[in-house]
């Protein structure tokens, strides 16, 4: 049979044609490939590397391994019942010690005070005052000069913290944390914020998608049904905004919203009011910047499905009796659907992620999860926390970016 | 694996690093100096900066920030040092000195006269400049009967309307300890306890709706000019600056005015040591400091430099002998311990 | 859908109400545009109508150095991350366009997975990341951040030309004898120059508007353009930024309409191929 084969669809190099064209289409297959590899491998290196390193950060977390080694090391064995013995508390003396001489104490006390809030400052005190013991017993001393070494809790955190891994930071981005037995509980009403933040976050997404569907969706219908000239010429009045710096479109807000700005003018030359509204640094200012800015994102999608649907259609089925609404209604809406998905899922995704905007139009119960995570980085250096956060955020943008590629697919993606 | 892949990546970081860093220096010295920013920096700039490059050659380049440790840190433990001096206050200075990112100043090497600086030269990480403070403002033409005490700033009833304030926790505890009756001597000892902290926090909720929070030292003038606030906590230097250039009549209210100190830091590892120190020597030294107050009243800290004051400025310094009496002054050692504490708690405060 | 004659005064009233929403609409877009650009030439540096008198004072202060400087820099950052992203973009592209392309759909996702996730939180990655390598506070840092962000960019506009990019044309001319680099040069360039002029484009801006990472791994030395702004409106509004707000929306408009008009000329060319 393969002597046949041979025979049969032999080239003259005798080599057969199935194979031949098998290793030509691997060859096109490998060209193709090599094109792409250099982007993929930089996209590779310098995007997707730090971004799994970061999510790697949320559950990665050395400080007190490293920094306190050898209270750590002591700690291995403690059974976590009660307190632990003279010779953890010695090594606990000397560790200390030695981070007041590296000057390391304020990365500890840090640390500790993350999931021991007010336990920071007595740790720094503590370190201060541990370079003058000189000789055992530490125990007693210890104690005698913080109270917080005889807490269970502390050394609950210690040993905790002899794992380079740690729940912590995710706990705590859903507002729960380690209670003193290391099991998990609810964290306290005063630090307990982040679900809030969540939901906020969630909250203005979902209205500024919202607000851009009930406005952008008259307008795409209005474009999608006008003669190509006019249509243009309105094209143009949505994406100019659209391709004008989104700092040069805050810019703007802030100067007409403001006290004394324009609106407020406005309102006010018309009596509709007699002092000025406060429509900035609020949810207000928050919201019509970020309307302003996601108009274009659906409005398009949704135009370029209408300018698909057939004309035809809506007068097929008023020439069958329908009135104009039901008509509308029964025929025409129903097909603009995939562009009215297409676009919200798109704002929607982008909206989870603003930073910029609600910085600079927005007051401090507008901040969204995006706030948090520079916060964290930038000001508190809670890396972890902002790791956490981050990872929580990606992890749903990548979910909704997925159920948009099986929804639309990203090679159907166009820009302007 | 992970780790040599890093090492490796880091190698070829520094080298892309240095390639094209050595091909935009510019030619001859040059210092990165980092300030905050605002009629403050544009006051150095003029001192300062401009006396320092004529005297010495050296160039600078300004940059800005908002205080933010992190990017020191980062910085720092990467060993990619590009700030050479920065301007860094109180309770940020002490804390990152207490952690290690700092130069600890060899002031042999300054040629300055350590005694020159009082207790304020006692810090080991830097050359205190000048003082600043932290005071109430508001416009005399829209509040003819302004706030005379701290407590009128949490006084809603007397003055309803929208304040603004700092956004992190200095120096608003202590000012909420102080409109609660806490004597201003005593705050800090109230503040270490976990019930001075709660009682601060409960002063603050009284007034959380009608705040205007800012970031930047800029930003409270503009808020008052813009009417946005009926007063606003605000850097002295800020508001007396924006009467000159505006010509508005905002007043300021010394009751517990928030004192605070700068110094001029290296941050650890700086590759321009020897310049950074010729401009910390500099800028200690008692002309640059007098003329400073020219343009931006804020105090100085060489004692020498006080002679060469203009004496019609003196009287917007915030640490004449009777501001001084009447003056909220910040403990560092309080914040190297407590500060992430408060901040932490304070960042959920407000998020709520 | 026009009034038609027919119509019924309901009918009609919907018309001119459906008007009279998008055009509330398309001022909802279009105003703060166009209500800040007369304040850039404002002669007092209040931001209310009317204005008392006309001045190019703002604009004057856009050429110190302060603003100049940063202009500099943000050209130097964005022309770099256009030529890089460019070149990767459009290789990419030319390797996912041709047929039986293994894995195309998950490399695409990848390749312009950089668009979808939130800004902010490429900036810490890549701050992490970079503090790691001691790429902090670099050109060479910012402009390879700026790169990833703007390669999807380049992908989606030179995938675009290729989309029904007829491969009998690249085999039609092999077949005659041309070798691949002319066919590259004579058949396949001037049909994706459209697309890679216009994806540079993009590029160019993504990198010349781009704030958050900047804020996160720049430095004082690789201060932008909107490194400038975005302090500047966070601190204080200044009739300057109004100003610099204006040149840069001139700047985008004609981006514009340099875009418009190389996706006009691309489809009459491919166009011409279809006839």
């Amino acid at each position: 049979m393969a002597t046949m084969t041979v025979q049969i669809a032999g080239s003259p190099d005798g080599m057969p044609l199935r194979i031949k064209l098998q290793q030509v289409e691997r060859w096109r297959k490998l060209k193709a490939f090599t094109l792409v590899l250099p982007l993929l491998l930089f996209i590779l290196v310098a995007f997707v590397l730090p971004i799994g390193r970061m999510m790697f950060n949320a559950i990665h977390d050395e400080t007190l391994l490293t920094l306190m080694p050898q209270t750590s090391a002591a700690l291995s064995v403690w059974d976590g019942k009660d307190l632990p013995d003279e010779r953890v508390y010695a090594a606990l003396a000397k560790d200390l010690k030695q981070a007041w001489a590296q000057k390391i104490t304020g990365m500890i006390a840090k640390r500790i005070n993350y999931e021991l809030p007010g336990a920071g400052g007595q740790v720094t005190s503590s370190a201060r005052k541990a370079i003058t013991l000189s000789a055992g017993p530490y125990k007693a001393a210890l104690i005698e000069i913080s109270p917080l070494w005889g807490q269970r809790d502390v050394w609950s955190l210690l040993k905790r913290g002899h794992s380079a891994y740690t729940a912590y930071y995710l706990l705590r981005s859903v507002d729960y944390q380690y209670g003193p037995e290391s099991q998990i509980v609810a964290s306290p009403p005063e630090s307990a914020f982040f679900r809030n933040v969540f939901l906020r976050t969630l909250g203005i997404s979902i209205s500024v998608t919202a607000a851009t569907l009930l406005l952008g969706f008259p307008v795409a219908y209005l474009l999608a049904t006008l003669p190509p000239k006019t249509s243009n010429l309105l094209m143009i009045m949505i994406v100019l905004p659209f391709w004008t710096s989104l700092l040069v479109r805050t810019t703007a807000w802030v100067v007409l919203l403001q006290d004394h700005g324009i609106v407020n003018d406005v309102l006010m030359a018309l009596h509709v009011t007699s002092q000025p509204v406060e429509l900035i640094f609020n949810r207000v200012g928050t919201m019509v910047a970020m309307t302003h800015i996601q108009l274009p994102f659906t409005l398009l999608p949704i135009y370029s499905v209408m300018k698909t649907i057939p004309t035809t259609h809506v007068r097929a089925a008023r020439s069958l009796g329908a009135g104009p609404f039901y008509a509308f209604w029964k025929v025409y809406f129903p097909q603009t659907l995939p562009g009215v998905a297409a676009g919200c899922l798109l704002t929607f995704i982008l909206c989870l992620g603003y930073y910029v905007t609600p910085e600079l139009v927005g007051g401090a119960t507008d901040q969204m999860v995006g706030h948090f995570v520079a916060l964290y980085t930038n000001e508190d250096l809670n890396w972890g926390m902002a790791s956490a956060l981050g990872a929580i955020l990606l992890t749903a943008t990548l979910l909704l970016y997925y159920v948009f590629n099986k929804l639309v697919g990203v090679d159907r993606l166009k820009m302007g | 694996m992970r780790k040599t892949l890093m090492v490796a990546l880091a190698v070829f970081g520094q080298a892309a690093g240095t390639l094209a860093s050595a091909k935009l220096a510019f030619a001859g010295d040059q210092l990165t100096i980092v300030s905050w920013g605002g009629a403050l920096q544009a006051s150095l700039r003029k001192a300062v900066f401009e006396p320092f490059t004529k005297a010495s050659g050296i160039k600078i380049t300004e940059g800005e920030y908002s205080g933010e440790i992190a990017k020191v840190r980062a910085m720092v433990d990467s060993k990619t040092v590009s700030w050479d001096v920065l301007d860094a206050s109180g309770t940020t200075a002490w804390t990152m000195c207490a952690q290690g990112l700092l130069e600890t100043i060899d002031w042999k090497k300054l040629s300055l006269d350590r005694a020159k600086f009082g207790d304020v030269g006692k810090y080991d990480c830097g050359v205190p400049v000048q003082v600043s403070a932290v005071i109430v403002a508001y416009d005399k033409d829209k509040l003819p009967n302004g706030p005379k005490s701290i407590s009128d700033l949490f006084d809603t009833k007397k003055f309803p309307g929208k304040r603004g304030l700092s956004k992190g926790p200095v120096p608003n505890l202590e000012w909420a300890l102080v409109a609660d009756g806490v004597p201003i001597n005593d705050v800090y000892k109230v503040l270490r306890t976990p019930e001075g902290v709660d009682r601060a926090f409960r002063k603050l909720d009284t007034i959380k709706k009608d705040v205007v929070w800012w970031t930047a030292g800029a930003q409270a003038p503009q808020l008052l000019a813009d009417g946005q606030v009926l007063m606003t906590a605000a850097y002295n230097g800020r508001i007396t600056n924006a009467v000159k250039e505006s010509g508005k009549h905002f007043e300021i209210m010394w009751d517990a005015a928030a004192q605070g100190w700068d110094y001029w830091v290296i941050p650890k590892g700086s590759p321009r040591l020897d310049d950074a120190y010729k401009f910390l020597a500099f800028g200690g030294s008692p002309q640059p400091q007098a003329d400073l107050t020219r343009y931006i009243p804020y105090g100085p800290s060489n004692k020498d430099a006080l002679a060469l004051v203009d004496p019609a400025v003196l009287a917007d310094l915030p640490n004449t002998p009777e501001r001084d009496a009447i003056a909220l002054h910040a403990d560092n050692i309080f914040y190297i311990e407590n500060g992430d504490d408060l901040r932490q708690r304070f960042t959920s405060w407000l998020a709520k | 859908m026009a009034a038609f004659a027919y119509a019924s005064p309901i009918e009609k009233s919907w018309y001119y109400l459906h008007w009279l929403i998008c055009l509330a609409v398309l001022l909802f877009l279009i105003a703060p545009i166009l209500a800040i650009i007369p304040l850039s030439v404002n002669s007092v540096s209040f931001f209310t109508y009317p204005m008392s008198g006309l001045s190019l004072r703002w604009y004057e202060e856009i050429l110190t150095d302060r603003w100049q400087g940063a202009l500099h820099k943000s050209l130097f950052i964005a022309v770099s991350v256009t030529l890089l992203s460019t070149a990767l973009g459009t290789l990419a592209a030319l390797g996912l366009s041709r047929p039986n392309f293994p894995w195309r759909k998950l490399v695409m996702s990848l390749l312009i997975l950089p668009m979808v996730v939130p800004v902010v939180i490429t900036a810490v990655a890549v701050y992490f990341f970079y503090a790691d390598i001691g790429l902090l506070n670099s050109y060479t840092g910012l402009i390879l951040a700026h790169t990833t962000l703007a390669t999807p960019f380049v992908v989606i506009a030179v995938s675009a030309t290729l989309v029904s990019f007829d491969y009998s044309l690249t085999r039609a001319a092999a077949g005659l004898g041309a070798p691949p680099i002319s066919v590259f040069f004579k058949i396949m360039l001037p049909l994706i120059l459209p697309g890679m002029v216009s994806g540079a484009l993009f590029a160019f801006l993504a990198s010349f508007d781009e704030v958050v990472v900047a804020l996160f791994v720049a430095s004082p030395e690789q201060r932008t353009l909107p490194m400038v702004m975005f302090s500047g409106i966070r601190e204080q509004i200044s009739p300057t930024i109004v100003a610099a707000a204006t040149v840069l929306i001139l700047f985008s408009i004609s981006m514009l309409s340099t875009v418009e008009l190389l996706r006009r000329r691309s489809q009459r060319l491919r166009g011409i191929r279809n006839t």
